[in-house]
């Protein structure tokens, strides 16, 4: 799995950071941090979890990679 | 308003069959008519959106804002200085692009507001030493829900305990759209507006280690907040983060102890409490208004074109039922995930304080499993009195015993 952040879109709401702190965090304006893009499959299901209740629709997953 | 056609014209908001059940007018028009036309309680006209995808996609579209005060916008209420969307600090709060609600998300950024978990914890753990000392049975809504958001905004804001409960008043005043008089709330916003410059000015000469403090002293393009802009800060945080969430802590354990096989669910496993607080967050239909948008140009949506100039009203609660979006959506699943629920909006001008709202009613209800497994309603689900009057849903009370 590789995971793709759109800072652009991201609005800060931190909902990635709770969901999956190993993978996300925020920057002092509450921009959203990638900090695994590959995260071990442990983690894969917080991931999606993130992905898809991220309200700005940030991120991105290609399960295929 | 020139929107004239044969259509029926609905009443908004609608009634509920009882106070934690959807209105019966969502699924119908969810399924008919995803573009409705209402009668706002002001007599003017607005469109309602019940979809999850259309309340979605135009909660998220960056053009348009909830700023109801300017021209040709619908008023929800009679009311001269009108309701929190026409509110200038509640509204500019929601728009994302000031610079004052730029530094105020820095501070409610999730991973400072888990830091600040441990001290609501030890506030509900008093609150419900207080509540527990006078005996069951008691008002859990009056005793934890109202209080909590009050005491967490006070220590945000560095403000003395003691002012908690003319803070409490006057947020609830300035939030109405009916309860109160147009004089009592010009004397509670005047009243706050005193109190509150008052405040600041005194953490100007001494700061502390708080969210106030730390505004008053942030720098951003190069300036600092002038006056009026940490005024609407304190005034935006109180008008939308107070009633809003205590509201919710009162919802969420009416529904959760409507059906005792939920409370019994998490107390076997309180592994459960960040999913299931998701899943009553959606599940809320005593959620009150829904959001407002004033489109500044045409956009397209359910398939029709809403021309400039259009009110919209979006119902996320009706949208969070949508079963388009979701499976089962009239069941409560307190294992349901992923949740997108659109419970705080999306989009650029989603919640600033979802965060602390999430960590609130997380905590409450940690502390309430480990600390009275055995709480119940101590009246029917059936019985419990919505609040009238305010924009966000609520109950009048929540009569538990244990």
């Amino acid at each position: 799995m590789r995971v793709i952040v759109d800072t652009e879109k991201c609005c800060g709401a931190g909902q990635c950071v709770l969901v999956a702190p190993k993978v996300f965090d925020q920057r002092d304006d509450g921009i959203v941090v990638l900090l695994d893009a590959a995260p071990a499959s442990e983690l894969h299901a917080a991931v999606r979890e993130a992905a898809c209740v991220c309200p700005g629709a940030a991120i991105r997953l290609d399960e295929q990679a | 308003m020139s929107t004239e056609s044969s259509e029926q014209v609905l009443d908004y908001p609608f009634r509920a069959p009882g106070p934690l059940e959807p209105a019966e007018e969502w699924a119908k028009l969810r399924a008919g008519c995803p573009v409705a036309h209402i009668r706002l309680p002001s007599g003017d006209r607005a469109v309602l959106l019940t979809r999850y995808a259309d309340v979605r996609q135009l909660l998220a579209d960056p053009r348009f804002s909830h700023q109801l005060a300017q021209e040709g916008a619908a008023r929800i209420a009679t009311n001269e200085s009108g309701t929190v969307f026409e509110n200038e600090a509640a509204a500019s709060l929601v728009d994302g692009h000031q610079r004052w609600r730029r530094l105020l998300n820095k501070s409610l950024i999730a991973k400072r507001v888990s830091a600040m978990q441990p001290r609501i914890e030890a506030m509900t753990e008093q609150l419900i030493d207080d509540m527990t000392r006078q005996g069951s049975p008691a008002d859990l809504l009056g005793a934890v829900g109202f209080p909590l958001p009050v005491w967490v905004i006070c220590e945000l804001l560095g403000m003395p305990g003691v002012d908690r409960d003319k803070l409490a008043y006057w947020s609830n005043t300035m939030l109405s759209v009916s309860h109160y008089t147009q004089a009592e709330i010009d004397a509670a916003q005047a009243e706050f507006a005193r109190y509150f410059m008052a405040h600041i000015a005194a953490k100007r000469a001494e700061p502390g280690d708080d969210l106030l403090s730390e505004l008053i002293l942030a720098v951003d393009e190069g300036q600092h907040l002038t006056e009026r802009e940490l005024m609407m800060i304190g005034q935006g945080v109180l008008v939308a983060g107070h009633e809003t969430t205590s509201n919710m802590i009162g919802k969420m354990m009416a529904m959760l102890l409507a059906d005792r096989a939920r409370w019994e669910q998490l107390v076997a496993d309180p592994s459960l409490v960040r999913v299931a607080v998701e899943e009553v967050l959606r599940f809320d239909a005593n959620a009150g208004f829904g959001l407002p948008r004033f489109l500044s140009e045409d956009v397209e949506v359910g398939g029709q074109t809403l021309p400039r100039g259009t009110t919209v009203i979006c119902s996320m609660a009706a949208a969070n039922r949508d079963d388009q979006a979701y499976e089962r959506a009239d069941a409560m699943d307190l294992r349901r995930s992923p949740n997108p629920h659109l419970t705080f909006g999306a989009g650029p001008h989603s919640c600033v304080g979802q965060a602390l709202a999430r960590t609130e009613l997380q905590t409450v209800l940690s502390v309430l499993l480990r600390r009275l497994p055995t709480l119940e309603l101590a009246v029917p689900a059936g019985s419990l009195a919505r609040r009238e009057g305010l924009l966000v849903g609520g109950l009048e009370g929540v009569p538990v015993r244990w």
